[in-house]
């Protein structure tokens, strides 16, 4: 097995014994151009990236009834995953099923009128990533690789580190070096191989990608299975129109690292429309990035369909990738929606972190305070509807990120244990 | 790893000589190499020197205005060549340039 071929795997996926549920073949999302489902994940024409392509067996009411009996997991959405059909009896972390929380005080103070956070750190390993390699892992069975292997700016390390010992295979996971203390030692409490390289996230996704081309039996998740992998983010599309009641909200703010995800939500809100789960109503898609590292914003800003890579400098080291794949089709979502993608600053980050956890009880890490901050910001500049409804995305836990916020909060007086002390300080 | 010395690089003249890492989707022009040479002062002159010795990788690289394809990623040494001056960056003989597709993910 190899991680991209030459020519087209020379059998269909049913005659390989490759059982990856409606998924029937692998596209081009730039060319069109169409090979069997294998390990593959850049086009042979062009580069493109590819992109499961399904045939839908259920749809409409019987397909509602149908995810309705379900798991309180991603997997009552395996009639529209790359999945086989009988993915909730594998070993696995059943992440999803998260938490819709509707957000009535930060609405208050930001002066909206229906907001909601959609709070995946409610999953296994504390962030979105859950859902992604659940899905990879299953296409890795498939395909027969024995290694589940990843570049990560963490959340992504901490999930392949636990999906690996749940399904009781061998992970190799590279992080940068100076990745927070936190989300090193929740990945190597796991026990794979954990490698701390000394260079940026892009760096080692270079490297990754070199290694998956000499290790053909390693899966590395967000390479060589790429397709399938980011086909999980649809479950956090599916989840949010479920929840409210099988419909689409108004406006949704997400945040953009490689982008996969803002443009997997799109895609799932799409395919619920076709398939007639909901009315296909309009929805505004808006982009949160850092300014430290916000190639797809200034891309956005200088109306370029191209994204010009930078080097992250950035607090928000989750969404730190200078060089993100789906960028193009970022701002390809954000421009057909009639959203917009913005970016702030590591101070508006800490503040955003702050803002949530004050008004709504949810501790977020960094990549969801840039995602309150840009609601903030979009809001102040007339960029968002105030009225409209809106869904933001918190996509991690405030645990993983402590070192981001230990400059600004801290106990609110330090005083001796006596009922003085405690009236002294004026804290009745 | 399979090194394979490019024979229409010889031609180049002073030009310098590089090392290029071809990636498995362009391996069938490379009649499986892993690594080839070519010659080249800027990386589209190597660009130009791959296809004269390996007919038909220019356009999978290169897209029909002759700028990079967007889901190309293209390196000298341990540098994005957008950090440099694109297509237009100089090369020195003894660099390797190498082609990557894009893929990124947290």
């Amino acid at each position: 097995m190899t991680t991209v071929l030459s020519t087209p795997a020379p059998t269909g996926a049913a005659a390989s014994g490759i059982d990856l549920g409606p998924a029937v073949a692998l596209s081009c999302r730039e060319c069109g151009h169409r090979v069997d489902l294998g390990p593959f994940y850049a086009c042979t024409e062009c580069f493109g990236p590819l992109e499961v392509s399904y045939e839908f067996a259920v749809r409409g009411q019987a397909l509602k009834n149908r995810i309705e009996a379900g798991p309180t997991n991603i997997w009552r959405y395996a009639p529209l995953l790359p999945v086989p059909a009988g993915i909730a009896e594998t070993r696995n972390m059943n992440p999803g099923g998260t938490k819709l929380i509707r957000a009535d005080h930060l609405a208050r103070e930001l002066g909206m009128k229906t907001l909601w956070v959609k709070d995946d750190s409610g999953n296994p390993t504390h962030s979105f990533k859950d859902r992604v390699v659940a899905v990879a892992l299953a296409a890795a069975r498939q395909l027969g690789f024995s290694v589940l292997a990843c570049p990560s700016t963490g959340n992504l390390a901490n999930a392949v580190a636990a999906a690996a010992a749940r399904a009781g295979i061998r992970s190799v996971v590279l992080v940068p070096s100076n990745l927070e203390q936190q989300k090193i030692l929740t990945t190597a409490a796991y026990g794979g191989t954990l490698v701390a390289v000394d260079g940026s996230y892009d760096d080692i996704n270079r490297l990754a990608g070199e290694i998956a081309a000499e290790q053909e039996d390693w899966a590395f998740v967000n390479v060589n299975v790429r397709p399938y992998y980011a086909e999980g983010s649809k479950t956090l599309g599916y989840e949010v129109a479920e929840q409210l009641g099988w419909r689409l909200p108004q406006q949704l703010v997400i945040p953009v690292a490689s982008g996969a995800q803002l443009v997997k939500v799109d895609k799932g809100f799409t395919e619920l429309g076709e398939l007639g789960l909901v009315e296909p109503t309009p929805y505004r898609v808006f982009g949160a990035q850092a300014t430290g590292c916000s190639p797809v914003s200034a891309a956005f800003k200088a109306g370029e369909d191209t994204v010009r890579p930078v080097r992250p400098d950035t607090i928000a080291k989750s969404l730190a990738i200078g060089n993100p794949a789906d960028g193009p089709y970022v701002l390809d979502v954000t421009r057909r929606t009639g959203g917009a993608i913005e970016d702030v600053s590591d101070e508006e980050v800490v503040d955003g972190i702050r803002l949530l956890a004050r008004t709504e009880g949810i501790f977020a890490e960094t990549a969801g305070g840039v995602t309150i901050a840009v609601l903030r910001k979009l809001l102040a500049a007339g960029r968002l509807d105030p009225d409209a409804e809106t869904v933001v995305f918190n996509t991690g836990d405030g645990l993983k990120t402590l070192d981001a916020i230990a400059h600004a909060v801290g106990p609110t007086a330090t005083i001796a244990p006596t009922l003085t002390a405690f009236e002294q300080a004026g804290l009745a | 790893m399979n090194d394979a010395t490019d024979p229409g690089s010889s031609s180049a003249g002073p030009a310098p000589t590089v090392q290029v890492r071809i990636p498995t989707i362009l391996r069938a022009y490379t009649g499986g190499a892993t690594v080839v040479s070519a010659s080249g002062a800027t990386i589209g002159d190597v660009i130009g020197s791959l296809e004269a010795a390996h007919p038909g990788i220019r356009a999978r690289v290169l897209d029909e205005q002759g700028s990079v394809r967007r889901f190309v990623n293209l390196y000298l040494d341990d540098d994005d060549i957008r950090f440099g001056l694109g297509l237009q960056t100089p090369v020195t003989t003894g660099a390797t340039v190498s082609i990557i597709p894009a893929v990124a993910g947290g």
